[in-house]
């Protein structure tokens, strides 16, 4: 068993055999926002905030968490994490939708780094995340969108 | 059948709500005579405007579509409109442009609901009017409907849609509506927001994957390593020491890992030791079935399209020229791993998935657990992607789905998911292609004779849709997009050789454009530059009688500045394609990559897909279209070496990532034709687009796909 935070909130759950994040999330915590892709951190479908940072809960065993602070999309927070999401459903971001769990919450620490992101900030910070709906073009709009709605 | 009165005592029986259906529009009214409860719109008391879709939501923006087009002859306010899919039953949700069969695919799910989904609207706007009437006692005619609200402007009386639902399930359906005039419409052809968008971005929308029901297992399947491999014997004692592994179960596609958790599952499909029978599986390589298909290329073939003596135009040109193309065997891969869950109990048995297909499901699932096919309840969820794949003829998700439940005995719901893994080397490719293409021109330059000969797998061959989509030998999705060649040329021939392996095909976006799209449009511009014409002047040329290609081809050419000079280390190229009834050109800017591939820095396209009842969603098909057939022309390809696929997950099947995705501006040819395809037809042009803008920056033909081949294989010229 290991004692985790999860979006604020103590829980405990079984991190034997070194069970990824992911799976604790989606089968033991019903959190299911946080999706498996690849299971080999290619894809970023799995990304969470851990101490604030993108991580790929799909290669990251539940069992080292101990006292780190983990964020899915279903708690993610504030004022960055809500231009985000206002901004990816003004522009229609999403087509099937099952990666942007993962774009968003690497949009949220990508904005919360960096202000005014420049397209080389986005394509460095948004790389590990696919999308094979190919939704970028959107996905890139929403950040300079996102950004500018938290600039003023 | 339900006769009309068995509808209104079903109706009543729903409870206080509206529920309207309309079937097969296309009859006559007088023959809507036994009106079934084809139910696509449910308005509540509580003033919610449900909109049943018998098209999945894949991505492809159905959802918004369906009831977009419900919704303007409704005069419903947007804001109370919500979606729910379909459940299986193809009499009333069959769809009308695919034999009847209730199956999202083929870009066709606007133009099947088009007529049918504004009937439905008007239908239930009239009853809501006609509730109304009776209540305030004033004639029908004085009424008006905006937004939502049922107005009576001279006594000043107004009623919402759930005020006047339950009085309105009374009243008989009107034999006969009036629809709009579409320059009435405020919500087709404007920017009504997507209805998936607040739940795509907060976590909460639901996929298979996310689906589950207390005591629920989950379930992997050990496959063979190569194609057509059975289960000779297997050892499963280190599988079931895993804790959580309740059950190691042979079935049909291999052997099933079933387990409290998806890491049990796949804990124990490691631990788990096969044996397996190879004496009848697919041996060959991808290099030698390109071999044997070029061997092919070059033998007579089933004739597909024949027009006046391409033969006798070739031997009598001036020049010809020759050119071999070759395509690999591409796999689907969307977001969303394939799975399906499903629960066999006493009452009967429910299926949860993201299929294209529900019905063929339905029939698989009823077939393998033994029971009638109306026992068995298909719940449709949110696909996380599918480009095809989500549709396959045998349901074959579901059918192991199904294998599991029925090995395992109890009622237990079992989650059955394809790892990436499985996704990837699972097969049901698109398949692999040899095609040759000859083209003859006179001393002038005029193209005189064109003879294009394919090679490789039959789709529909071997499935239920062999006898609709195979005639005369010929699987028409293995030539579409070359035997229905626009341009104008005298002599025609295009040939098919249809083979036999045994990996198994699949339909994958946009279908058999996927490459004949390439091979026709490369060719078109090897034409065009060996007689010095530009490649848009000889398009226009030999479109002359095709006046929706012109249109797009003409706006693509314009937006992009078709002709006028770039940067240096900048080439632009051209494509056209119809495909799915719709017709897309695009003007591509490219430039080179460090290691030598082109970098797609701009595309323009125009697109006529007859009306464009969201035209952001198709914008956003055309985007997304656009980024799917660039992975795959550059990167993407499933190879075999001794019949073993070498490529597992995106590591080695390579996806594109944000940095490549070219900007994209996307032109919408005006039209007030019927809607057409929006989902495929973005596809086809890409590739050929990139090739020919590729060629202008570096002289290179590129006749191997993908791209990546360049660097890997050295250049083929021929």
């Amino acid at each position: 068993m290991a004692n985790l935070r999860i979006n604020g909130a103590a829980r405990t759950v079984a991190a034997d055999d070194d069970i990824p994040l992911l799976w604790v999330l989606r089968e033991q915590l019903q959190m299911t926002g946080t999706k498996y892709g690849c299971g080999i951190a290619q894809c970023g479908a799995c990304t969470v905030h851990i101490d604030g940072r993108a991580a790929r809960a799909c290669v990251t065993p539940a069992a080292v968490l101990q006292g780190r602070e983990v964020v899915t999309i279903e708690g993610v927070s504030g004022d960055v994490a809500r231009a985000v999401q206002e901004t990816w459903r003004r522009l229609d971001v999403a087509q099937c939708g099952y990666c942007q769990s993962g774009q968003i919450m690497s949009a949220i620490a990508l904005l919360s780094e960096i202000r005014r992101p420049s397209d080389a900030d986005i394509d460095a910070a948004m790389t590990g995340n696919v999308c094979r709906c190919a939704t970028y073009v959107r996905i890139r709009a929403a950040i300079h969108e996102a950004a500018t709605t938290l600039g003023a | 059948m339900f006769t009309r009165r068995r509808f209104l005592e079903t109706t009543a029986l729903a409870g206080a709500a509206l529920v309207v259906g309309v079937r097969f529009d296309s009859r006559p009214a007088a023959a809507v005579e036994g009106l079934a409860p084809d139910a696509f719109v449910r308005i509540a008391p509580d003033n919610t405007v449900t909109i049943i879709s018998k098209h999945i939501e894949l991505g492809q923006g159905s959802y918004s579509g369906v009831a977009t087009i419900l919704a303007e002859e409704l005069d419903a306010d947007w804001s109370q409109i919500r979606v729910e899919s379909a459940p299986s039953d193809a009499a009333r949700y069959g769809n009308r442009l695919l034999g009847g069969a209730q199956v999202t695919g083929g870009s066709t799910a606007m133009a099947d609901s088009w007529s049918q989904m504004r009937r439905a609207g008007a239908t239930a706007r009239a009853m809501l009017v006609e509730a109304a009437a009776r209540e305030w006692s004033i004639p029908a005619s004085e009424i008006t409907v905006d937004r939502g609200v049922v107005s009576h402007a001279p006594s000043g009386r107004r009623a919402t849609f759930g005020e006047l639902a339950s009085k309105a399930a009374a009243i008989a359906p009107p034999a006969q509506v009036t629809l709009k005039d579409p320059k009435d419409f405020k919500l087709v052809g404007k920017q009504p927001p997507r209805v998936d968008s607040r739940a795509k971005t907060d976590g909460s929308a639901q996929y298979t994957m996310d689906f589950a029901v207390p005591g629920m297992l989950t379930a992997l399947i050990a496959r063979p390593p190569r194609f057509g491999a059975t289960v000779k014997s297997f050892d499963a004692t280190a599988a079931r020491r895993v804790k959580g592994v309740t059950h190691v179960v042979p079935v049909p596609a291999g052997v099933a890992v079933v387990a409290e958790s998806f890491w049990a599952a796949r804990k124990g499909r490691e631990a788990l030791r096969v044996a397996w029978d190879e004496s009848r599986a697919e041996k060959r390589g991808t290099d030698e079935l390109y071999a044997a298909y070029r061997v092919l290329a070059g033998r007579p073939a089933t004739r597909a399209r024949r027009e006046g003596d391409a033969d006798g135009a070739l031997r009598g040109a001036a020049r010809v020229l020759e050119a071999v193309y070759e395509f690999p065997y591409l796999a689907h891969a969307p977001m969303e791993p394939l799975d399906a869950v499903i629960r066999v109990g006493a009452d009967g048995c429910d299926l949860w998935a993201g299929s294209q297909a529900p019905t063929i499901d339905q029939q698989v699932v009823a077939q393998i657990v033994g029971v009638p096919a109306n026992t068995v309840r298909v719940h449709t969820l949110l696909g996380g992607g599918s480009f095809g794949r989500r549709a396959t003829p045998n349901g074959d998700v579901a059918g192991e789905a199904a294998s599991i439940a029925k090995a395992i005995g109890g009622d237990r719901a079992v989650k059955l998911v394809w790892t990436r893994e499985d996704d990837i080397q699972g097969g049901r490719y698109r398949p692999l292609y040899v095609h040759r293409l000859r083209g003859g021109l006179d001393a002038a330059g005029n193209i005189v004779g064109w003879e294009h000969r394919i090679v490789g797998q039959s789709i529909a061959s071997g499935t239920p849709f062999e006898s609709a989509m195979v005639k005369d030998g010929v699987d028409r999705t293995s030539v579409e997009g070359a035997a229905n060649l626009p341009y104008a040329i005298a002599n025609i021939a295009v040939d098919l050789h249809t083979t036999r392996i045994g990996v198994p095909v699949l339909w994958w976006r946009s279908v058999g454009s996927t490459h004949t799209a390439y091979s026709t449009e490369t060719f078109l511009d090897e034409l065009a530059h060996a007689v010095g014409r530009d490649p848009v002047d000889l398009r226009r040329a030999l479109l002359a009688k095709h006046p929706r290609h012109l249109a797009a081809l003409n706006l693509a050419a314009d937006r992009a500045g078709w002709g006028q000079t770039l940067p240096s280390g900048r080439a632009r190229g051209v494509a056209v394609h119809e495909s799915f009834n719709s017709v897309v050109a695009q003007v591509v800017e490219v430039s080179r990559r460090p290691d030598g591939l082109p970098k797609v820095e701009r595309v323009v396209c125009a697109v006529d897909c007859g009306t464009a009842i969201n035209p952001d969603v198709v914008r956003a098909q055309m985007e997304g279209g656009i980024g799917y057939g660039l992975a795959a022309a550059l990167w993407n390809e499933v190879t075999l070496v001794r019949g073993r696929v070498q490529q597992r997950n995106f590591d080695t099947y390579r996806p594109l990532r944000i940095g490549e995705m070219p900007a994209v501006e996307v032109h919408i040819v005006p039209s007030g034709a019927a809607p057409t395809g929006v989902g495929e037809p973005g596809v086809p042009p890409i590739a050929p687009a990139v090739a020919n803008a590729f060629f202008q920056l570096t002289g290179q033909r590129v006749r191997r796909l993908p791209f990546a081949r360049l660097a890997a294989a050295g250049t083929r010229t021929s």
